[in-house]
């Protein structure tokens, strides 16, 4: 019994559209360790997917299969076309470029400004010079950081530093964003905060996948759970929003 | 490349107590390395100017006749290099010698019989003026059957070359350890700050940045220290070389000191840029595979 049993199932339907992510027969070992064993997921574009189980379930591992973290140990994947085993090392930046990751620790630059944290990677992802400032006012706007470009990542709260990650995920106009353990540090008026962000991206088109096992917002929010027990899949259903 | 350059720039400040001792430390090989070369240079042109003056005697045996005179010369002044041929008869040369002697003339006024030989004073074209070349020239006159002797100052040309050879070679020595020192310096200061910074190399690498937008600020940063290192070692060694070719101009009159030619100095920096560039490229390569 999982905690989502009591939902009605309801699988994605296979149509004829390519996914945007395909996981097949999927492992991960670490050396005699298996984190995930024939994992066969399709995710398509523009759904919103929550990745849930246990600590240590493979939740992290599985979201960092999808964009090279770490390399696949057997199986197959491919993102939006591309097929990660036959990616050489100088196509890596392409690839994840398609993502913008979200991390539950935020992995911000803690030397650098809020601006200049944004700004290094819209000016990675190739924006033109005089564009870059427009830009990233932009995105900190949008998740209403404006006042605090030019705080430093530590003189700011949890959630502040969530919200400057968030903005830096978006900017490179991703098509996927991946979430670890977004709200994981989170207290819950800031981890409601950042899921309506994360919610605001996805109705602006693009493909959310978290991966958390808070089931109180997977509950509140709802969509395609997918949930991991010993690195392999044991339910892929939709639960429908609770309120 | 603003952003580039100011990214660069920024990584210079952010850690300038490293990016400050190894610009030193390149400073420091150039300056070493310079120092030789400036020798070499000096030693070179003085060496350059001695030989312009190398006459070439060749002492002819005590039978030759008159006739053989002028064809031995017409031979002389058919190889390859001479410019001028004069011929110096017995009677002349001591002349000249007792001349050379002024008040000990007396020494050689009982001489029943005048020992010198008849000679040729050989002048060599300037293209020719080469320690190498002067001694063939030499080789082929003496070749020639009535010739005895032939002096151009060889045992002392051929000492000093040795000598000159020896210190050329310690020098290049020395150059190459010193470049090999510079680019392990530069190489561990680079990698240093590449691991103080890990985590936003990481960042910059999950969020698609690519290697070269990552790299590209290192490797002109390197390069940056490299000119810099050159210019500073350049410039300590030009305060030197005007203190002491000053002294030198008012001990010896007659020696002439020059510094570095300017494409010397041009190459000098530009070496210094690559050793900055190389390092660079040593640590980026290996953190970059980890």
């Amino acid at each position: 019994m999982t905690e989502f049993d009591d939902t009605p199932e309801a699988k994605p339907s296979d149509d004829a559209i390519a996914p945007l992510i395909r996981l097949f027969h999927v492992y991960k070992r670490y050396g005699a360790k298996t984190a995930l064993a024939d994992i066969s997921v399709d995710i398509a574009e523009k759904e919103f997917v929550f990745i849930s189980g246990h600590s240590g379930a493979g939740k992290s591992t599985l979201l960092k299969m999808t964009y090279l973290g770490e390399p696949v140990s057997q199986g197959q994947v491919v993102v939006d076309g591309l097929n990660l085993a036959r990616l050489s090392r100088d196509r890596i930046p392409l690839l994840r470029r398609k993502f913008g990751i979200i991390f539950q620790d935020y992995k911000l630059i803690p030397t650098r400004t809020v601006y200049d944290n944004i700004a290094l990677v819209v000016e990675a992802v190739g924006t033109r010079g005089n564009l870059i400032d427009k830009r990233v006012k932009s995105l900190l706007r949008s998740v209403g950081m404006e006042d605090r470009q030019k705080s430093y990542p530590p003189g700011l709260s949890g959630g502040e530093q969530q919200r400057v990650a968030v903005a830096r995920a978006m900017a490179g106009n991703p098509k996927i964003i991946l979430a670890d353990e977004p709200t994981g540090s989170l207290d819950h008026d800031a981890a409601e905060m950042i899921f309506d962000l994360l919610k605001k991206f996805h109705a602006h088109g693009a493909t959310v996948i978290i991966a958390t096992h808070d089931t109180e917002l997977i509950r509140n929010t709802g969509g395609r759970v997918i949930i991991l027990k010993q690195g392999c899949v044991e339910t892929d259903t939709v639960i429908p929003k609770l309120r | 490349m603003i952003r580039f350059l100011i990214r660069a720039f920024k990584e210079i400040f952010s850690n300038l107590f490293l990016n400050a001792v190894t610009v030193v430390t390149i400073a420091f090989s150039v300056l070493i390395v310079s120092a030789f070369l400036l020798f070499f240079v000096n030693v070179e042109a003085m060496v350059s100017a001695w030989i312009e003056d190398i006459r070439i005697m060749a002492y002819l045996r005590q039978d030759v006749s008159g006739d053989d005179i002028s064809e031995i010369q017409f031979k002389i002044e058919a190889i390859e290099g001479v410019k001028a041929v004069r011929f110096v008869s017995r009677e002349e040369a001591m002349e000249e010698f007792r001349t050379q002697l002024k008040h000990q003339a007396s020494l050689i006024q009982h001489l029943k019989e005048n020992p010198l030989p008849d000679a040729f004073e050989i002048q060599v074209s300037p293209e020719f003026q080469i320690w190498d070349k002067t001694e063939t020239i030499a080789i082929k006159i003496n070749a020639l059957l009535p010739i005895e002797d032939v002096e151009y100052g060889q045992q002392w040309l051929e000492r000093f070359t040795s000598i000159f050879k020896l210190f050329e070679l310690a020098g290049y020595a020395l150059a190459g350890l010193f470049f090999m020192a510079s680019v392990f310096f530069v190489s561990n200061t680079i990698r240093l700050a590449l691991y103080s910074r890990r985590d936003e190399i990481e960042i910059m690498q999950l969020v698609g940045a690519s290697d070269g937008f990552i790299t590209g600020p290192m490797y002109f940063k390197g390069m940056f220290q490299g000119l810099l290192g050159g210019a500073v070692g350049l410039s300590v060694l030009f305060s030197a070389f005007s203190l002491i070719s000053s002294n030198i101009g008012q001990m010896f009159s007659e020696v002439k000191v020059c510094f570095l030619p300017v494409n010397l100095q041009i190459g000098i920096v530009v070496v210094s840029m690559m050793t900055g560039w190389l390092g660079c490229y040593l640590s980026l390569r290996r953190f970059l595979k980890s």
